[in-house]
């Protein structure tokens, strides 16, 4: 398996990870009161607007430890670069990605129009974006084993 | 030869030719051409059909003309 195969399944478990540890802290910490009151407008902004830190943040203190651990097992360097080949399969995964994030935009727009809970409208922006990263990550690999 | 991309058109002669240049070895060509050893890897499973410069670059390596280390077939065209 390459390096960069590992990478992505590392990122992917990772994010799985990071996002479910930050939900099951983030809803314990709100479990009281309900979700659709005024003070939900506020929980549901500070949840996204934490989120992209604290996932960016932790993302980088694992790839570094990634890297440290592949070249102590493999005695090889991670690459330096991105080839053209790297570049066209991040950016196919990019548009993966992309698709999935509008489709749940449009779906998050869709439950305004019947009348749900604003809740749920973030529920879906929220969960769409998570989705969107993994399909992101499981595009790379797939389009690493399979070819472009 | 290769298995040529993924519609089986282009194919290519790279393991062959590393073979038969001192035994080059797929880092030493991924370096030579400026590429990581993965791309390598790649076209040589014929998983991927690289860029016409990289194309290039891997027949001066060799050097060769282009059509003695790629190969297309018109087929289904």
């Amino acid at each position: 398996m390459s390096y960069q195969e590992k990478k992505n399944i590392v990122s992917l478990i990772a994010t799985i990870l990071i996002f479910g540890f930050y939900c099951l802290y983030m809803f314990q910490r709100h479990q009281e009161g309900s979700l659709d009151s005024t003070e939900a407008f506020r929980f549901w902004g500070s949840f996204i607007l934490i989120l992209i830190p604290v996932s960016i943040i932790a993302k980088i203190i694992i790839q570094i430890a990634f890297n440290i651990f592949y070249r102590i097992t493999t005695n090889e360097e991670e690459p330096s670069f991105s080839d053209e080949l790297d570049k066209l399969i991040e950016l196919k995964a990019t548009r993966n990605s992309h698709y999935v994030f509008m489709l749940g935009v449009v779906l998050s727009m869709g439950s305004l129009v019947m009348d749900m809970p604003y809740s749920v409208m973030f529920i879906i922006i929220i969960l769409s974006g998570f989705m969107s990263e993994v399909i992101g990550y499981i595009s790379q690999l797939y389009l690493y084993r399979k070819g472009v | 030869m290769g298995n040529g991309n993924s519609n089986g058109l282009i194919s290519n002669n790279i393991r062959n030719l590393r073979f038969h240049h001192d035994e080059m070895t797929q880092q030493q060509l991924a370096e030579k051409v400026g590429v990581t050893r993965q791309t390598i890897v790649a076209i040589e499973k014929g998983k991927y059909s690289p860029s016409l410069e990289l194309a290039f670059r891997i027949a001066f390596v060799f050097k060769l003309p282009l059509e003695e280390v790629f190969s297309f077939e018109w087929n289904n065209l």
